[in-house]
């Protein structure tokens, strides 16, 4: 084949994910992202403290309905995204391959797992409630019954490393239970994230569920943690110095905080804790009392 | 004019109960003197008078007593379930023994009625320990997995309005699933969690598994920031909760915080009204309004709101407020003069705001701490009593017109504590359960509590639940 | 000026119209009504509130004996005891009223020989009240000709039970002017539901205003005849009824407890719950009554062991 005959592939441009749209950052800045052996791979939005306010803004517009669906529902949604990722599963193969420097089988293992997780969060939805609530045995003529519920809009700094299974394995926990997102994708590596917002806009997501961000935690962060609309935050990719001072940060509203935790391996179990870090408690207290007068003790 | 049937007074007896002129910390098993052996007094706040005069522990006194909590830490952990169950069985007991000699001893320190002391704290803090006594051999079928781990040594900083409740509520999940405890009761009412230090002794429980420190805020701040703490719970003020929540950043320390609130009580036009108002009455009044779930904002269906305010007036009008002793006592002395200062502020404010303050007649006594009941009308979310933790017998009463309304105007707070709800409807108290952002709703009844019943806020309320299986989960590793 | 009862005129027009009254009215959650009703059984009534509560519950008696068994001697035994409770101690007060059947009325009245004890009378077929209406106010008319001072009918709980509520507020009414004397006076009606057989709350709330609409001098529990009769509970929510009656209608009526309160201590918590809820406006017998046979004798123990100091034993007060 002669020069001429050879197709130029068309490079994707790389837009945030906010409300269900594919922003680009409001501050028109980019960065490059580069593979691990330092080859150029795409210009990445570069988000700043105005593109964390209105994700927030986003979130917190889609909590009260997504919070609100069934938990069938809910699970449904978490269900088709793992259809739609598996469709696409040969380009995060390529993208998490570039991204962390896997070979292709080590990849396409890693989104396997990736798939397999939104799987096992899609089954949780309705039966979070039952594991983490129930009825309890008060001593007296009540009625008794605690719930658990989203916390509300919850900002992820998402693992470093893991750019995927990482990322996949801190928001879908955190939706699962119908809290909505705000999520700083990998600061090195936020490809793979950027394009799972295509997967979740095509998967029956309510816009705002989830937000996807790049850029640099340190920079979004703190306006993150202080903002007094956020309810809750998970340190995840933090690192210890940014993860203590966006806990001092969260506490101006007293976020939830869910300190990062060293992960060896992100395909392990990942349990339900993920999911309790971001639930409420909620005790509802009702008099049963007597069919009649005439039971009365007295 | 005096009615025919005026009850004549029912003082419960102060003999049963013997205060010492002074009392040490307790560290380790034996009650001691503070490092540098300050003491401060303990009052009545019904009479002022001094009670007793208690030590007054500073930072090398909180050293000693993680330190001594930390070597008990060993053996208590690692003793069998089963064991640790029985030690607090032996303590739920010997509550219940004591019962009317700490009610007494509450009464005086902490100026609420002896009919609370009696009918509500004290069983409820024995029933607390006899509920996690039975959890201490079972938390493998808790739901954390197989034998979950304790944290270690506990740092645990309770308030004045419920003291010896609250250090039941902090000290008996800490003890049953294994871990030490260093507890500091509030400034004004230390002399409850002395004497429970010797029911702790009268139990056998071993030397150093709960130590007490009374002192001040300072004390406070040093075990909370003591290094070797594991694990925070703090009951309390918003604002010292953040504090706390700020200077345990970056560490391992799990918290636990219950602060303030502002719990709306949502009475639907439909209520069962008779009970609607006792639900009012005993939402903001029981013991004296000093409840982080206090129905402090009254949301009245505008329909229903001049029918509600005067029955609600003729029921206030009955309440007999005096001598905390006496058995036909309902309003008790206010905790502290700072307390009755921060009270009588806010109302002031609600009254310059233009709020309608209304308060039964009644007489004050001379001396001690008191408050009349105090009810707000013509409140809007705009005005600082709507808004504002009053901690005080103030209740501030606002309208709506639809459910919606209702909810919107119940979250519209930055706590999320408690909530009520009264309508016979039982779809609408569903649809509006759900709806309400606050940890404890109560549909038809109000102020209700119980060692199974998990119980804590949203928001600015606090985080992480005390009571029931859930209550647990603070003191695992988990 | 307070309202009257033209105020609720529509009420009764026709059955839907008392159906869509009854049913407006604010419902009763049981478990707040019960908690009430023993926080305040929790008051507690020393040295001379209790003397006056003692003196107070006598005086406030319908002494009553409603059996198959009922004669002459032990009407007049009863009537006797009625003014003179405890033989020992002549500043015991007298009952408010001695409770019998109708034909034992002139009995009853010839033995309380002009002292200032009522009698009073069931009537209506009491107590279960199946009768035919002509019969029941015959038994009624009977009873006021051979001098009662009070009627206590029972109203009709199948009626009631079968939603013709009109028709309960129709006999009330009946009954009530079946009450008039030919001078013009009329005996007092006191009004029993049978709480225990009306079961719910609601359901009492709801038989109480039809009682109060229709001309009720006092509501009163229940006939002693079945299983749960008066409680603090049904008591509380009887006299919060007559409570929220005079503050529409400026009518005020009395309300009966009766059957199963047997101590002074029960009886001191009925005591309270009037205080309370009410207030002293019926802190009289005018207004309130126990109706009760075995309580008496408890209130005249604890009577001597206020003024003697030595707790009394049952042989120091009077079997009847």
């Amino acid at each position: 084949m002669s020069e001429s005959s050879v197709r130029l592939n068309v490079f994707k441009t790389y837009k945030l994910y906010v409300g269900g749209k594919f922003p680009r950052s409001e501050s028109g800045r980019v960065y490059e992202v580069s593979d691990s052996k330092g080859k150029w791979l795409a210009n990445a939005p570069l988000s700043s403290r105005k593109d964390a306010r209105d994700a927030v803004v986003a979130a917190r517009k889609a909590f009260g309905g997504w919070a609100a669906a069934t938990a069938y529902n809910r699970g449904q949604i978490l269900y088709r995204i793992a259809e739609m990722l598996e469709g696409r599963r040969e380009q995060f193969v390529r993208e998490v391959g570039d991204a962390e420097g896997l070979s292709k089988s080590k990849a396409a293992a890693v989104v396997d797992a990736a798939i397999d997780r939104w799987v096992w969060y899609a089954g949780w939805t309705d039966k979070i409630g039952q594991i983490a609530g129930g009825a309890n045995p008060v001593a007296g003529p009540f009625f008794n019954l605690s719930t658990p519920e989203p916390t509300g809009v919850v900002t992820v700094v998402a693992p470093q490393d893991s750019s995927f299974l990482g990322l996949v394995s801190v928001i879908a926990p955190v939706i699962a239970t119908g809290n909505t997102v705000v999520v700083i994708a990998s600061e090195k590596a936020p490809l793979p994230a950027l394009s799972l917002g295509e997967v979740l806009a095509t998967s029956d997501l309510p816009g705002g569920v989830v937000n996807i961000l790049s850029g640099k935690a340190a920079e979004m962060g703190p306006h993150l943690a202080s903002h007094q609309d956020v309810n809750a935050i998970d340190l995840a990719g933090a690192d210890p110095a940014l993860a203590k001072e966006l806990e001092i940060a969260a506490a101006d509203n007293l976020k939830r905080v869910l300190r990062p935790q060293p992960v060896d391996d992100w395909s392990a179990d990942p349990g339900t804790s993920r999911m309790t870090a971001f639930l409420e408690t909620k005790t509802v207290w009702h008099p049963t009392g007597s069919l009649g007068a005439g039971g009365s003790s007295y | 004019m005096a009615s025919l049937f005026e009850y004549a007074p029912a003082p419960e007896s102060r003999s049963v109960v013997d205060i010492a002129p002074s009392y040490g910390l307790f560290i380790d098993g034996e009650f001691t003197d503070a490092a540098d052996g300050k003491v401060f007094k303990t009052v009545s706040p019904s009479s002022e008078e001094v009670l007793s005069e208690v030590a007054q522990a500073g930072a090398a006194d909180v050293d000693r007593a993680v330190k001594a909590a930390r070597k008990a830490f060993e053996k208590w952990s690692a003793l069998p379930g089963s064991e640790r169950a029985k030690y607090l069985f032996r303590i739920a007991r010997i509550i219940q023994e004591r019962s009317r000699e700490l009610a007494v001893l509450e009464t005086l320190d902490n100026g609420k009625p002896i009919k609370e002391t009696r009918d509500a704290d004290l069983p409820l803090v024995a029933a607390h320990f006899f509920y996690y006594a039975g959890w201490a051999d079972k938390l493998d079928h808790a739901g954390y997995g197989a034998n979950p781990r304790p944290l270690g040594v506990a740092g645990q900083v309770i308030p004045w309005n419920f003291p010896l409740l609250m250090l039941a509520w902090k000290i008996a999940p800490a003890l049953a699933t294994g871990n030490t405890v260093v507890l500091k009761p509030a400034e004004t009412t230390p002399l409850s969690a002395l004497f429970f230090a010797d029911i702790c002794r009268q139990a056998g429980l071993p030397k150093g598994v709960v130590n007490i420190l009374t002192g001040y805020g300072d004390a406070g701040a040093a075990l909370v920031e003591h290094p070797d703490v594991n694990k925070v719970a703090f009951t309390g003020s918003t604002a010292v909760g953040k504090a706390i929540a700020r200077s345990i950043a970056g560490t391992d320390k799990k918290v636990t915080l219950e602060l303030g609130g502002k719990g709306a009580n949502i009475v639907f036009d439909d209520a069962p009204i008779d009970q609607a108002v006792e639900g009012i009455v005993n939402g903001i009044f029981f013991n004296q309004g000093q409840v982080c779930c206090a129905g402090s904002r009254l949301l009245v269906q505008e329909s229903i709101h001049d029918e509600l305010l005067d029955s609600l007036k003729r029921r206030l009008s009955t309440l007999r407020l005096g001598d905390p002793l006496d058995k036909n006592t309902d309003i008790g002395a206010i905790n502290s003069a700072e307390q009755l200062a921060r009270i009588t502020a806010l109302a002031d404010t609600g009254e310059a705001e233009g709020a309608e303050r209304w308060s039964p007649a009644c007489e004050l006594p001379s001396a001690g701490y008191w408050f009349a009941p105090t009810l707000f009308s013509n409140v809007t979310q705009a005005h600082t009593v709507a808004r504002d933790e009053i901690f005080g017998p103030v209740l501030s009463v606002l309208t709506f017109r639809t459910p919606d309304e209702a909810v919107a105007k119940a979250n519209n707070s930055q706590y999320g504590l408690s909530a009520g709800i009264w309508t016979e409807k039982g779809s609408r108290i569903l649809a509006v359960a759900n709806q309400l952002r606050a940890g404890v709703v109560w549909a038809n009844t109000f102020n209700k509590f119980d060692p199974t019943s998990p119980f804590g806020g949203y928001k600015e309320s606090g985080f992480g639940r005390e009571g029931g299986r859930h209550g647990l989960e603070a003191y695992l590793d988990v | 000026m307070p309202t009257t009862l033209t105020a609720f005129a529509d009420v009764t027009t026709s059955d839907s119209a008392l159906r869509r009254f009854l049913h407006g009215l604010p419902g009763v959650d049981a478990v707040g009504l019960e908690a009430r009703a023993a926080s305040l059984g929790t008051r507690s009534i020393k040295t001379t509130a209790k003397a006056y509560a003692i003196d107070l519950a006598i005086s406030m008696i319908d002494l009553t004996t409603l059996e198959g068994a009922d004669t002459p001697g032990k009407v007049r035994a009863l009537s006797a005891k009625a003014v003179h409770p405890d033989p020992t101690d002549r500043t015991t007060p007298m009952t408010a009223a001695v409770c019998v059947y109708p034909d034992m009325v002139a009995t009853a009245k010839a033995a309380l020989n002009g002292a200032d004890v009522k009698v009073a009378s069931v009537a209506t077929a009491f107590p279960a009240g199946r009768a035919a209406l002509p019969v029941k106010l015959a038994d009624t008319r009977d009873a006021v000709a051979a001098g009662a001072d009070e009627i206590d009918m029972v109203i009709d709980r199948g009626a009631f039970l079968a939603g013709r509520y009109l028709e309960t507020y129709e006999l009330i009414k009946a009954v009530k002017e079946a009450c008039a004397r030919p001078d013009g006076s009329a005996a007092r009606l006191k009004v029993i539901f049978e709480t225990g057989e009306l079961s719910t709350y609601d359901n009492i709330r709801r038989a109480s205003w039809i009682g109060m609409l229709a001309g009720a001098d006092f509501i009163k529990t229940s006939t002693g005849k079945v299983g749960v009769n008066a409680t603090p509970a049904n008591t509380l929510l009887m006299l919060e009824a007559v409570r929220d009656f005079k503050a529409q209608t400026g009518i005020q009526i009395g309300v009966k407890p009766a059957g199963g309160i047997r101590t002074t201590k029960d009886a001191i918590k009925f005591l309270v719950l009037v205080n309370e809820t009410v207030g002293e406006d019926w802190l009289s017998n005018t207004w309130f009554r126990f109706g009760a046979s075995s309580l008496l004798n408890d209130l005249l123990m604890q009577r001597q062991k206020l003024s003697t100091g030595r707790y009394s034993g049952p042989d120091y007060v009077t079997v009847d």
